[in-house]
């Protein structure tokens, strides 16, 4: 592979041709220069060498290939923040490569040092980069363009022609029109040099110090956020505090004093669902209807929460996650006393249809003779019937059709005293037994909701009395233990309540960036110089035209050819005998040959292709 | 089931058998495509060969200048001065090949009508995408289905659209024709899932702003992939022609290589589709964090397909910053490119398939 192409200079035409071009050529960008020299002896020389190489382009590009590496890992290895419970599956599974790994930080990328090491030394880098680069590009602001190089037939794009029309008044009209066409103009002896393009440059600079912004926004962010979640059942309400939260995590700087106060109640729960076609049974809305309060004064207002659109509440973000049933049951002990009253949460099995699981715990509870009798309950809920299978019953439909609640009881201790937090939606039953009805069989009943028995039992619900209605709902225990009583149906919905500094900061520097790089890419910096001296030969003018841009610029010669046919109203073309002359350049031309040019734009290539 | 639910279920269906139909059409189009380069591998042309040797041989001033069709033709000269460019120094001055019909007129012809069963295949191939989305009422990026025949429909639009803005694309037509065809199969086959409504986290306008700049971004960026692959193979086939006492291209690398445009062309070409896009690409991830904060209460979260869009961006950026420093530019950025495309095929075909994460939608 002998590409020539690899030896060329940086960038482009601009730097290799700054030889021949002498200063017409520099400063096109500001792109820091490479240096490969050696570092002069010295701890100076070598901290000044380090440097510089730290903020050259080449490692610039060596620590972007390595932070998109190093990123690789973390997507391929579970991560603790995403999901511990695959980790330790994951360390269970591969006891030395989960050592290894550990050590390596590799369950924790994106906070590990040596991640964190290429970040922080290209932002270095960056800022390296930058200061210098803005330095260099306010003084290019302030200062003119390059003076018109001696030989404007070694540039890129070049064109020349002879007119009648004096030096002066040509070079006047060329300023007129560069200046017209927002060109930054220098006028010197015989020749107008002019630049446009500069916004490039700045958007360039934009886009890096954006980077920059953005980085700063993701640190703010992840020192100072909270993140909490919290299960409300309709009815309930929350306030904002540590104690209310079902979980919390927060930032190393985070203030639990600083905790915003507000609070809410979710009055009701929407859930809609397809009830026809193909998609029965596909969500069409989740919508959670709430009332809130902020600050002390504690106006209310009403809201609601849907996925997709979480509520801005004093700084916080309410998000809705999920939803599910919480039966409303009603627990009598032996005494006939009611010991538990109320709502409980079920979790989805099946997220599709609902069908849903629980426990209720009743630690309260005694016996007819007044001995401590703790029960629990287990207990399956379907919204809409539809069947058993192997056994347990499941759920047909999302929506509370034909609600059923499945229950078995125990009975013992339940384990609550010994003061360890306990799963709200497991029973322990290592003390606990299992009531038997006279068969030697589970005792277990299949429950209708109180409030609804009469209704979804139809025509038979009218013939039964209050009495035989009220036994579709309730399960006695045996022995006169109690009784459990499923009397209607609540919604829950999980909330999930984060305070994040920095979004704004994030967003401000990702538009930022995304301006500067449009900028910095569809913008083109270039040079036009015009030349106008009185030929050797008599009374005509020469008038020369160069164009120079970056390598990646094609336009150029398209603009100087706009520019030229532009300014040639004001210095008209001369007797065409006298341009083959000696017209630089022009001579050697074969004008039948056809362009070569490497433009794909270019519409005689596509007619050609 | 109501009226509603089975004019939507033929709708569905119609819109698997425009898919198919734009399949056979490609298909013939493919064809054609052959036809193309094969009537073309007859001519002798041999003008980048001759190019190249004189440019050997003669001193480098010879070469340096050519005229631009910029500054008008023909009696134009008369009013208008000519524009002569110069190529950078370093670089080749090397004329683009004549194309996959190498000048033959009837490799032309396969060639034009390749394009035309091109546009057909492409017109069927839009209406079975939008009959999918009509069937379901909504935007038609649900599943991965839905993604790729979608990708492949913007690939070939772009493609057109580069054609008729005249641009010199039409060497991108066969090996653009196979991919479609490779990933429609892919998608009828592998992909296939049945039309269905969205989970709720889908629910949401951006899914229409976020998906479509992926789509359109990935269809883009496969031109530039080709076109990069293309340049490395026509660079090294130049690279040969130019040492004329090392090691020639073989015949049948030669009659395709030569055909193409110039690895120059090539090269910025490809700088260009890639430049365009990344601000686009950039967006995407911009408008993608925006909905996830609205929809998972964090912007950004380092879920895997999160970490491969931030993994190609990246290695795209890196592309660019290598053709601004010394010593990368020309292979050692082209290959940059590649691996930055590879990224994305990656992050579409492996993370979706079988990495799990908060973006592995239903059904695949
Ligand atoms: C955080 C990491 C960085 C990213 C994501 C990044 C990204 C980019 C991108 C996408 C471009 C292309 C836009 C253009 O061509 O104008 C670019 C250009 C550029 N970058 Fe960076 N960059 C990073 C760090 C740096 C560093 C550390 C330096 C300095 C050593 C640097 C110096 C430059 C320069 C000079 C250009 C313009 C080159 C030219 O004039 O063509 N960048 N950068």
């Amino acid at each position: 592979m002998s590409t020539k192409t690899d030896t060329t200079d940086e960038p482009g035409a601009t730097a290799d041709e700054s030889g021949d071009l002498g200063t017409a050529g520099s400063q096109l960008s500001t792109a820091p220069k490479e240096d490969v020299s050696l570092p002069s002896l010295g701890p100076i020389g070598w901290a000044r060498w380090f440097w510089r190489q730290l903020t050259s382009m080449r490692v610039a590009l060596l620590l972007l290939f390595l932070l998109s590496i190093g990123a690789i890992p973390g997507s391929l290895i579970p991560q603790t923040s995403i999901d511990p419970v695959k980790v330790d599956e994951f360390k269970d599974k591969h006891a030395t490569l989960g050592g290894i790994y550990d050590k390596l930080g590799m369950f924790h990328v994106y906070s590990s040092v040596w991640f964190s090491a290429i970040y922080l030394l290209l932002f270095i880098s960056l800022i390296g980069c930058i200061v210098p680069r803005a330095w260099q590009f306010v003084g290019q602001l302030r200062g003119r363009p390059p003076a018109a190089p001696r030989r404007l037939t070694r540039l890129p794009a070049y064109t020349t022609w002879r007119t009648e029309a004096a030096p002066e008044q040509v070079l006047d009209a060329a300023e007129r029109m560069l200046r017209g066409r927002r060109f930054r103009i220098r006028r010197e002896g015989t020749a107008v040099a002019s630049e446009k393009g500069y916004l490039r440059e700045a958007g360039n600079l934009l886009f890096h110090v954006a980077l920059i912004v953005m980085l700063v926004a993701f640190a703010a962010g992840s020192l100072w956020k909270s993140e909490g979640g919290k299960l409300i059942t309709e009815g309930d309400g929350f306030s904002n505090s540590l104690t209310q939260y079902d979980d919390f995590s927060s930032g190393p700087f985070f203030d639990t004093d600083t905790m915003a106060p507000f609070g809410f109640t979710m009055d009701s729960f929407d859930a809609t669902y397809e009830r026809t076609g193909p998609q029965k049974g596909t969500p069409r809305t989740f919508r959670a209807n709430i009332t809130y309060f902020t600050g002390a004064d504690g106006t209310e207002h009403k809201k609601s929460v849907e996925v997709n659109t979480p509520l801005d509440i004093a700084g916080n973000k309410v998000y809705l996650l999920s939803h599910g049933y919480a039966p409303v049951v009603t627990v009598k002990d032996g005494r006939g006393k009611v010991v538990y009253h109320g709502a409980v949460p079920f979790l989805p099995q099946d997220p599709k249809n609902f069908t849903s699981s629980g426990v209720v715990k009743v630690p309260g509870a005694r016996t007819a003779d007044g001995k401590r009798n703790q029960l629990g309950f287990q207990a399956l809920f379907v919204p809409t019937f539809g069947g058993k299978n192997s056994g347990s019953m499941f759920s047909q439909f999302p929506a509370p059709d034909f609600p059923v609640l499945s229950v078995n009881a125990w009975h013992g201790d339940l384990g609550m005293d010994s003061g360890l937090p306990q799963n709200v939606y497991r029973l322990d039953t290592k003390r606990m037994t299992q009531y038997k009805d006279a068969g030697g069989d589970f005792f277990k009943k299949m429950l209708l909701p109180k409030d609804r028995a009469a209704q979804m039992l139809g025509h038979t619900g009218a013939k039964l009395t209050p009495e035989q209605l009220a036994a579709e709902s309730t399960m006695n225990l045996p022995d006169g233990a109690g009784s459990i009583t499923f009397d209607g149906i609540k919604t829950w919905a999980s909330f999930k309540i984060t305070h994040q500094p920095g979004n704004g900061l994030a967003l401000t520097g990702a538009v930022c960036a995304l301006l500067g790089l449009a900028a910095s890419l569809f913008i083109q910096r270039r040079r036009v110089w015009v030349r106008a001296e009185r030929a050797d030969d008599g009374d005509v003018t020469v008038v020369e035209m160069a164009g120079l841009g970056r390598s990646e610029s094609s336009r150029v010669a398209e603009e100087l050819a706009a520019l030229a046919a532009e300014l040639t109203p004001s210095a008209p073309l001369a007797a065409p005998a006298a341009d083959t002359a000696d017209g630089p350049g022009t001579s050697a031309e074969d004008p039948t040959e056809p362009s070569d040019s490497a433009d794909p734009a270019d519409p005689s290539e596509g007619a050609r292709a | 089931m109501n009226l509603a639910a089975a004019a939507n279920e033929t709708l569905a269906h119609n819109s698997n058998v425009l898919v198919y139909s734009a399949m056979a059409v490609y298909t013939l189009a493919f064809v054609a495509h052959m036809a193309e380069w094969v009537f073309g591998s007859r001519s002798k042309v041999g003008r980048t060969a001759a190019a190249l040797t004189a440019e050997a041989a003669a001193p480098a001033a010879a070469r340096a200048r050519s005229a631009a069709a910029a500054g008008g033709t023909g009696t134009a000269v008369l009013e208008r001065p000519k524009v002569v460019t110069r190529s950078a120094a370093g670089s080749r001055d090397v004329p683009d090949g004549p194309g996959a019909h190498g000048g033959t007129e009837k490799g032309d012809l396969y060639g034009r009508i390749a394009i035309s069963l091109t546009v057909l295949a492409w017109a069927l191939h839009v209406g079975g995408v939008v009959t999918r989305a009509l069937s379901v009422q909504r935007a038609p990026w649900g599943n991965m289905y839905e993604f790729s025949t979608t990708l492949g429909g913007a690939a070939v639009t772009a493609y057109l659209v580069l054609l008729l803005l005249k641009k010199n694309v039409r060497w991108l037509g066969l090996p653009l024709v196979t991919t479609v065809l490779l990933d429609l199969g892919l998608a009828v086959s592998v992909l296939y899932t049945a039309s269905d409504q969205l989970v709720p986290a889908l629910h949401s306008y951006w899914l229409w702003i976020h998906v479509s700049c992926a789509i359109l971004s990935g269809a883009v960026l496969y031109l530039g992939a080709v076109a990069t692959l293309l340049f490395l193979f026509r660079d090294r086939y130049e690279g040969k022609l130019a040492d004329p006492d090392g090691k020639q291209p073989g015949a049948f690398a030669t009659s395709v290589l030569e055909r193409l445009p110039s690895a120059a062309s090539l090269d910025k070409f490809a700088y260009r589709v890639n430049a365009t896009v990344f601000p686009l690409w950039t967006f995407t991830i911009i408008a993608g964090a925006i909905w996830a904060e609205a929809a998972w209460g964090r912007y950004w979260g380092w879920d895997p397909k999160e970490v491969w869009t931030f993994i190609t961006w990246v290695a795209y950026a890196c592309y660019l910053h290598a053709r601004a420093t010394v010593g990368w530019k020309g292979r050692k950025a082209a290959w940059l490119g590649l691996v930055a495309f590879v990224c994305y095929l990656f992050n579409y075909f492996i993370v979706n398939i079988f990495v799990t994460g908060l973006h592995s939608y239903a059904g695949v």
